[in-house]
């Protein structure tokens, strides 16, 4: 349901991306990993129209991404996105951040939209902190509430841009498992991260992306266990093993 | 100070008319100088190189001219163009102009001073540019303006003076007007100078209630 098709994009004179081409079928949990600068959350900031690509494709469910054009708002509905810093809207309730979109983009009735805002902060653990303010709760709350936020636009897909980057460690288990429930639920995902317990557990596929093009990709688990290209090996290794 | 008391009871009365002029000068000036300026700054951050460079060059021009000229220019000027306009709405308008751009660059530095990443939730849950700024962005920026905004309150009080260049009776010219007349310059000039203090002490307290605000959060 998202193709990526030869996408080149350049920050002024630096290539980022020099020709990616994926795709992610509907249901399926995608991992993209790589060491940082290699391009991988702007792959997913394509995706959404939150950078522009120069040259290539972008589709989702066959609509073309081009963020200058009208149709960017459809797309944008169906593919929500999840934020490494969270970026919720501190003037608002974690109850208020959820039903924003469905009320004022997609004009659902207030009633309807707080039912299920209601829920789905449930359904992230976080019933009990409906009517608090994000300064108030820990980065490991924000983020689920992001992730409900993200839900509540009833999207095809979501994207993740380093969800667990800017947590405290022991916040980072209760994040991954709301995203895991998701995966088991059948959403569709596209992950950049760095937790490759998360991405051996739960992705269907893993793509390594290194200097803007896709080193390896295949099934998590051979992608991880067994690397066949060299950078991904070292890659891996440095993840794992930092410290030799 | 006897005499003080006497020549107060005496001149309060016709000063006051003076006050009701400088209120309603500041006030007209303040709304219409808020509204052009929320406008300026909208075009300044709309992203569309023909707003942002008029609004830049509107705010240079306004920022470039004294009050007292403009003030000269609409109510002495305009006439020769076919367009009259009484020494109070000149006042208005003049002020309201002449502020707009300072507020304008201040509300500009609030909607500036906002995270891009509130800016890139808001499109990817598919709200267009107005929906953003209205619903995230200037919600966010009230609280980063309203010090500097009751500055501004503040100087418009004291500047609503310069209507007077222009005939408009309000507090400095009536006091002027009486001066003239009865030669009691320090009993007169002492009154005014009072009562624009006791009017701008409110909005001394508004603005401190607006920094308290500002920094518990």
């Amino acid at each position: 349901m998202i193709d990526l098709i030869d996408v080149h994009k350049s920050f002024g004179k630096t290539e980022v991306l020099k020709g990616i081409s994926a795709s992610v079928q509907k249901g399926e949990v995608v991992c993209i990993i790589g060491p940082s600068g290699s391009g991988k959350s702007t792959i997913l900031r394509c995706i959404n129209g939150l950078e522009s690509y120069e040259a290539g494709d972008i589709r989702v469910d066959g609509a073309k991404v081009d963020r200058n054009a009208p149709s960017i708002v459809a797309i944008r509905t169906q593919v929500s996105m999840v934020f490494q810093r969270f970026n919720l809207f501190p003037h608002r309730t974690a109850l208020e951040n959820v039903i924003e979109g469905p009320v004022f983009v997609k004009k659902e009735p207030r009633e309807a939209a707080l039912r299920r805002g209601r829920e789905l902060l449930a359904q992230v653990g976080l019933a009990e902190k409906a009517d608090a303010y994000p300064p108030q709760l820990s980065g490991g709350q924000q983020q689920r509430v992001a992730i409900a936020r993200a839900l509540a636009m009833q999207p095809k897909a979501i994207l993740f841009d380093e969800p667990t980057s800017a947590l405290d460690p022991e916040l980072v288990g209760d994040v991954l498992s709301v995203m895991r429930k998701l995966a088991d639920d059948g959403m569709t995902m596209v992950v950049v991260t760095h937790e490759m317990g998360f991405a051996k557990d739960v992705a269907d596929r893993v793509l390594f992306i290194d200097g803007g093009v896709i080193v390896e990709q295949g099934p998590a688990k051979s992608v991880l266990n067994q690397p066949q290209h060299p950078r991904t090996r070292d890659f891996l290794h440095r993840v794992l093993h930092p410290l030799e | 100070m006897e005499k003080f008391w006497r020549d107060a009871v005496e001149f309060l009365p016709i000063l006051m008319h003076g006050v009701a002029l400088t209120i309603i000068v500041t006030l007209g000036s303040l709304v219409l100088s808020t509204l052009l300026g929320l406008v300026w700054a909208l075009m300044r951050v709309s992203g569309v190189a023909v707003l942002s460079g008029l609004s830049a060059g509107l705010i240079n021009v306004i920022r470039g001219i004294p009050i007292i000229v403009l003030l000269f220019y609409l109510y002495f000027v305009m006439p020769d163009l076919g367009i009259t306009l009484t020494a109070l709405q000149a006042a208005i308008l003049g002020l309201g102009i002449a502020y707009s751009a300072y507020q304008a660059e201040n509300f500009r530095a609030g909607i500036e001073a906002i995270d891009k990443g509130q800016i890139e939730a808001a499109q990817a849950i598919g709200m267009g540019w107005w929906l953003t700024m209205r619903r995230v962005v200037l919600p966010q920026a009230v609280r980063i303006v309203l010090p500097p905004y009751g500055n501004i309150m503040i100087m418009m009080l004291k500047d609503s003076s310069q209507a007077s260049t222009i005939t408009v009776a309000e507090l400095a010219l009536q006091g002027k007007l009486i001066a003239s007349s009865t030669f009691k310059n320090m009993s007169v000039f002492t009154l005014v100078a009072l009562m624009y203090l006791t009017m701008s002490i409110p909005l001394i307290l508004l603005v401190r209630h607006f920094e308290k605000r500002a920094g518990k959060r």
